[in-house]
């Protein structure tokens, strides 16, 4: 960041690509195409409706990375954000 | 020995060809005896920037027909005698030659030459499954551009599902002046996304462009491109070569403007 960045806010379109990059191959790794993730979504989202209301708008799932203890440094992990409206009694 | 080598990357235009083109001819040059085989069936090409169109009798599809012997489909490079092309059919499909037809002609070729190289047609279809059957050892080619690495990740994890496990990185057509002011993926942003080893890198250089259009190659002119693919052909061969400095001359302007973006 040099001083003539203070007035350019956006981020480099490098780091763009990287980020972009790194989320893709995570999920291209694992083999989970769109249309995995939607049934994995689904399935999930039947499954704990059962017990409570969730916001569906604010719902987000997805295929990130997490270091883990093993030889491998960065596995995948499914990450799911499910705010929940009402828990049912 | 003889080595085996496919030039792939996935995506097409990222500069397979070329890259082809300019290390056998770099190879050539350091006295090695090179064929290169275009692999790409009904989309001929390496012959053209070889400059060798003219000189086309039989191809690679004769050859595995039967309709000639391999010697005789075989075309002397103008420059460098040691260099030959195996040309691809222009009017065939992907479907003329299978892997295991691939395997029996480099084991053939073995006998002749000291590298075989495979110019891979883009994809992760029949041509490429062609073109990597006889491979001993892989090198990727990509841009620095998010599709590119996208599909150069999906074919390293290919070559290692048969079995080919020596792979190196071309980062092909990198522009620093775009790197510097990060609106280009630098070099280290690629080889660690792919995290695979890094052969070597050529700038995006225009005189690419011209050697193309006369059928030249680049390798070992004074050319930015040209000294890059000649750094690449060492370290093929083994030698231990740092990775060069691929900046431009910097202007005054671009200096002083510099200053104030350091920190």
């Amino acid at each position: 960041m040099g001083l003539f960045d203070i007035f350019n806010k956006k981020k480099a379109s490098s780091n763009v690509a990287k980020d972009r990059l790194k989320l893709l191959l995570v999920s291209d790794r694992s083999n989970c195409n769109p249309e995995i993730m939607e049934q994995i979504k689904n399935d999930i989202i039947a499954v704990i409706s059962k017990y409570m209301e969730i916001d569906l708008e604010g719902l987000d799932i997805q295929i990130t990375q997490t270091d883990s203890d093993g030889p491998n440094g960065k596995v995948p992990a499914l990450y799911a954000n499910i705010p929940i409206k009402e828990v049912k009694h | 020995m003889s080595e085996v080598i496919v030039i792939t990357s996935g995506k097409g235009g990222v500069g397979k060809t070329t890259t082809t083109a300019n290390l056998g001819t770099g190879l050539a040059q350091l006295n090695k005896k090179v064929v290169l085989i275009d692999t790409d069936i009904g989309l001929r090409n390496l012959d053209v920037v070889l400059g060798l169109e003219n000189r086309i009798v039989y191809n690679l599809v004769d050859v595995v027909e039967g309709n000639c012997r391999i010697k005789q489909a075989l075309i002397k490079d103008k420059k460098y005698p040691e260099l030959y092309l195996l040309p691809s059919a222009q009017t065939r499909d992907k479907s003329s030659v299978s892997p295991e037809q691939m395997k029996i002609l480099v084991e053939e070729l073995k006998d002749e030459f000291d590298y075989i190289i495979l110019d891979c047609p883009a994809g992760i279809e029949q041509g490429f499954k062609n073109a990597i059957a006889s491979a001993d050892r892989a090198i990727v080619v990509t841009n620095p551009e998010v599709s590119a690495i996208r599909d150069a990740d999906r074919i390293v994890g290919l070559l290692e599902a048969n079995g080919i496990n020596k792979i190196d990185l071309i980062v092909n057509k990198i522009r620093m002046d775009m790197v510097k002011r990060g609106d280009m993926m630098s070099i280290d942003d690629v080889v660690d996304i792919l995290a695979i080893n890094l052969i070597g890198a050529v700038p995006d250089d225009e005189n690419i462009v011209i050697s193309t259009n006369r059928g030249e190659p680049v390798a070992g002119t004074d050319s930015r491109a040209g000294k890059a693919y000649m750094n690449i052909v060492r370290r093929i061969m083994g030698e231990d070569i740092p990775l060069e400095n691929l900046d431009v001359n910097i202007g005054f302007w671009t200096k002083l403007s510099g200053l104030f973006k350091k920190n």
